[in-house]
């Protein structure tokens, strides 16, 4: 691994990189390995909880790629993250077989209780592990292409685009809570047995999906990163800060958004299908619009725009959910009440962003403290923020 | 024949002497001989002679014969409705229906059914009608009528005939009348005066009037098929224009809330281009303050409950546009130009909000009682109104109608347009922009709260009231275009209203989501509302 390599992702994403990947041997070693009284030892819970966190964190990383980076706030991108976890499901759900409770080894068993007689063709392919695979990708990134071709074609932007992809994962939500639409209605898809032919339940097999869900956020950070960094990526902040100027560059706005908001929605899609087996039920709740606004203050508290500030902001507010409501259930929503406010009050930037803010002046002092002849640093590129009022 | 004619004779007369026979002991001699009819013609005879008293008391032992518990006691011939509890058999005065003191018998065997069939139990009906035609309460009256209208009983002709020479009541006139024209059918009148009672039964229009005329359609010779035809075809589409006039009605009061719960979100996203997620918050806040106003009422004057919506009426104004200023001064103000920011601390404050009340007040629903000039319906032709609805609907165009005159004629008004066409010109114009945006926002937050009033009276007051109507408020405003009223009123309603026309053929949750696809493509199309602002400002 070259030092270029390094500096392009910068040193601190890239030792975070190496953090996560160690946390994908170190939890399974912990957990399956090291004795119970050993310091490492990592119990059964604990596996499972940091590995719900990974998927959050992955999602709220590829929502801060659409806003941190370009700008586009989507209310929806629970909506991205469910459909993912429901094409996991249903891959799921078809491992049943003739395991479930009406024993049928085709038709599932809402299914059969809802007296279908046969398997819509909307679930055709899902017990091929590859099929399901690619719609996990496929699946959310149609939906966002579509959205998006229609919603950056004709310049829908800022609070209306905004309430636009609340509406949709609110129709989202409300069609799949719908017995006729085959996905199980009010209940989901639950029950699961195995995948690939691994028991859900045995701990191998759960160490096994942390790893995954860490493997995969250290790929999302790095693709985030090497987007960013590109050519591209300089475009994108562009189109973020100043579209109209972009666009009287001769760039095409339009295309630009909506290549990274197909992408995130694809790597919403897969942090939703990490997320299923992990936790064993997907059901229409996942849709809900203040689901996917909670994933907003994530990106929002750890620093929109930075590259590790969503993995930090979602684990720090998940964290923080299962710490209080544990403790004081009551006060959970005052507490993310008020990290909403206080967040865009006086961290505008989230904690890795005003963290770099501040590394980045110190350095700034010293480099003056050194050669005190040369003026103050002038090269720092001037926020583009509509100025208040 | 004999038998009828003899009937008829007799109910002609007794109409004119009912009042003379109309006593005890003329009623109790004509019910013993239900002891002596052992032939069904016989008994028709009694019935017949009971009928034609006119004294509605004869409707208790006719029911009971109906019922087949009218017997008699084989050892004297005395008539008794008699009721069976395991072994005990409790016999009853045949008139009054209560118990006979020291009649009694040994065993059931005792006791003789009088009898009875189907053809007697629907000739009992139609006396029953009969007698009830000419009762003193209209709401009987006008039932009796429904019945033969419903059964179309040619047999209760006379009885009808009797009854409107006395019948004053406007209504009940055109009730017995139609009624007649029911009962004609199914007599041996002569065709023209079938025709024209079809006719009549036609104007009715209604759902009972269809019925009938599909009942009666298959058995009526050729000529008044015709008509029968004619009538059906008619009657269905009038019957198609009142179910969408409902469904129209039915599309307004939906806009009409609507309406109200966008209504002050227009005004706040239109003059300051805020979003303001804790908008439905504040219609919740509003709603709670009904609550606690009633509770206070019923507490310590329960007289005054009538009035207590208009008594919470302000104060709901008043703690939202307070919350509004409150959340305005201390937050939103700092964050102008950041509409993504003012969003999510916004949605921070809504939750907040919805944790303090729920603290407070605790998470289930809470009662809030409808005043009495609120509850019940009423019909207007072939639609039912319920007043809760109507009152709303008014209610909300009353709101729209002040807000218009606040902003088209007040000074408040005139600054405001300003400052939402060209802020900075209106600053540099001496406008105290600050000032406008801190009133415009309490505008809007006391306007929603005023809203959460009205809708305290059709849906539940929970912490998560707000919560169901924030998306659609900001689909109505943002299909209707910003800072523009006609474009949330005409939003509002046509969203109700699409809505409505949807459900029959799509459910309800079809709908919407069709609705919400809807919107979305139409967004796509106009990116900036059904009535946007012109102007260069508007081009950020």
């Amino acid at each position: 691994m070259n030092t270029g390599f390094i500096r392009t992702i910068g040193r601190v994403n890239f030792i975070a990189i190496l953090i996560i990947l160690a946390l994908a041997v170190a939890v399974p070693y912990g957990n399956l390995v090291a004795p119970p009284t050993s310091l490492v030892y990592v119990p059964d819970y604990m596996v499972a909880l940091l590995g719900k966190f990974l998927t959050y964190a992955m999602l709220a990383v590829s929502l801060n790629l659409v806003w941190g980076y370009g700008g586009i706030l989507s209310l929806g991108h629970g909506a991205f993250f469910a459909l993912g976890g429901y094409v996991m499901g249903m891959y799921l759900m078809r491992q049943i077989g003739d395991r479930g409770v009406y024993s049928n080894p085709i038709l599932p068993d809402f299914m059969v209780f809802l007296n279908w007689k046969e398997l819509p063709w909307f679930w055709w392919g899902f017990d091929q592990f590859w099929f399901a695979a690619l719609m996990i990708v496929l699946v959310p990134g149609l939906l966002a292409f579509v959205f998006g071709w229609f919603a950056f074609r004709s310049r829908v932007s800022g609070v209306y685009l905004s309430i636009i992809t609340q509406a949709m994962t609110y129709a989202l939500l409300l069609a799949f809570f719908r017995n006729d639409m085959g996905f199980g209605g009010n209940n989901g898809l639950t029950d699961f047995k195995d995948i690939l032919g691994f028991n859900l339940q045995s701990q191998e097999t759960r160490a096994t999906l942390f790893a995954l869900s860490a493997v995969f956020l250290a790929g999302f950070l790095l693709l985030v990163a090497w987007i960013t960094t590109s050519r591209y990526g300089k475009l994108l902040v562009a189109t973020r800060d100043a579209e109209s100027r972009t666009r009287f560059l001769g760039y095409r706005p339009e295309r630009v958004k909506l290549f990274v908001w197909t992408l995130s929605a694809m790597m919403a899609g897969i942090a939703g299908a990490l997320y299923v087996p992990q936790i064993g039920i997907i059901n229409p709740g996942e849709f809900a619009p203040a689901n996917s606004i909670e994933v907003v203050i994530w990106a929002a508290v750890g620093g929109r725009g930075t590259i590790l500030g969503p993995v930090v902001g979602a684990f720090l507010v998940n964290g923080g959910k299962s710490w209080f409501t544990g403790l004081f259930p009551e006060f959970w929503l005052f507490v993310l009440g008020a990290l909403f406010v206080l967040t865009t009050l006086y961290l505008p930037k989230g904690i890795i962003g005003t963290v770099k803010g501040f590394w980045q002046a110190r350095n700034a002092r010293k480099q003056s403290q050194k050669d005190a002849d040369v003026p103050k640093d002038t090269s720092r590129p001037a926020t583009v923020e509509a100025p208040a009022e | 024949m004999f038998v009828r004619l003899v009937t008829a004779i007799l109910m002609i007369v007794a109409v004119f002497v009912s009042p003379l026979l109309a006593q005890e002991n003329a009623l109790r001699p004509i019910i013993g001989e239900f002891a002596a009819a052992k032939k069904f013609s016989a008994v028709a005879l009694v019935i017949d002679r009971l009928a034609a008293t006119g004294d509605p008391r004869v409707a208790v032992p006719l029911r009971a014969l109906s019922a087949g518990k009218l017997k008699f006691r084989k050892s004297d011939n005395a008539v008794f409705i008699v009721e069976q509890s395991g072994d005990q058999i409790i016999l009853n005065d045949p008139l009054t229906g209560k118990p006979a003191s020291g009649e009694s018998v040994a065993s059931t065997s005792d006791l003789k059914k009088v009898k009875i069939k189907n053809s007697l139990r629907r000739k009992i009906d139609t006396a029953l009608s009969g007698l009830t035609l000419k009762s003193k309460s209209t709401v009987v009256r006008l039932q009796a009528a429904q019945t033969i209208f419903a059964a179309s009983d040619a047999s209760a002709l006379t009885a009808l005939d009797a009854a409107l020479e006395s019948e004053k009541d406007p209504v009940v006139r055109e009730a017995f009348l139609d009624a007649r024209a029911s009962a004609l059918l199914t007599s041996s009148a002569d065709t023209a005066e079938k025709i024209k009672a079809v006719n009549r039964i036609t104007a009715r229009g209604d759902q009972p009037a269809l019925a009938l005329l599909s009942t009666l359609q298959t058995s009526a010779p050729a000529e008044l098929k015709l008509a029968i035809d004619e009538g059906i075809d008619e009657i269905k589409a009038g019957l198609q224009l009142w179910s969408s006039a409902q469904n129209i009605w039915y599309g307004i009061s939906l806009g009409s809330v609507l309406l109200l719960a966008a209504i002050g979100l227009a005004i706040t996203f239109g003059v300051m281009g805020v979003i303001n997620m804790a908008h439905g918050e504040m219609v919740m806040l509003g709603a709670y303050t009904t609550f606690v106003v009633q509770e206070a009422i019923r507490t310590s004057a329960p007289a005054l409950f009538d009035y207590s919506l208009l008594i919470a009426l302000p104060l709901a104004f008043l703690v939202s546009a307070t919350v509004g200023l409150l959340m305005e001064r201390g937050l939103i103000r700092h964050l102008y130009g950041r509409p993504l920011e003012t969003l999510l601390a916004t949605w921070g404050v809504s939750l907040i909000l919805q944790q303090t009340i729920r603290t407070i007040f605790g998470p289930t629903n809470r009662e809030v009682g409808n005043p009495s000039w609120m509850s019940g319906a009423f019909e207007l032709g072939q639609m039912s109104i319920t007043w809760n609805r109507l009152w709303i609907v008014v209610f909300a165009f009353a709101v729209f109608a002040v807000l218009y005159f606040i902003l088209n004629r007040s000074a408040l008004g005139l600054d405001m347009r300003a400052v939402t066409q060209n802020r900075r010109m209106a600053a540099a114009m001496g406008i105290r922009t600050p000032w406008v945006d801190a009133m415009t926002f309490a505008l809007g937050s006391g306007i929603a709260g005023v809203a959460g009033v009205a809708l305290s009276q059709i849906d539940n007051v929970s912490p998560n009231l707000g919560q169901s109507y924030i998306i659609d408020s900001f689909l109505v405003v943002v299909f209707g275009g910003v800072g523009n009223l006609w474009g949330t009123l005409v939003g509002a309603m046509s969203l109700g209203i699409v809505n409505k026309f949807l459900e029959p053929y799509a459910g309800a949750v079809l709908g919407k989501i069709f609705i919400l696809v809807l919107i979305i493509l139409f967004i796509q199309k106009r990116p900036r509302g059904l009535f946007a602002l012109k102007g260069r400002a508007v081009e950020s």
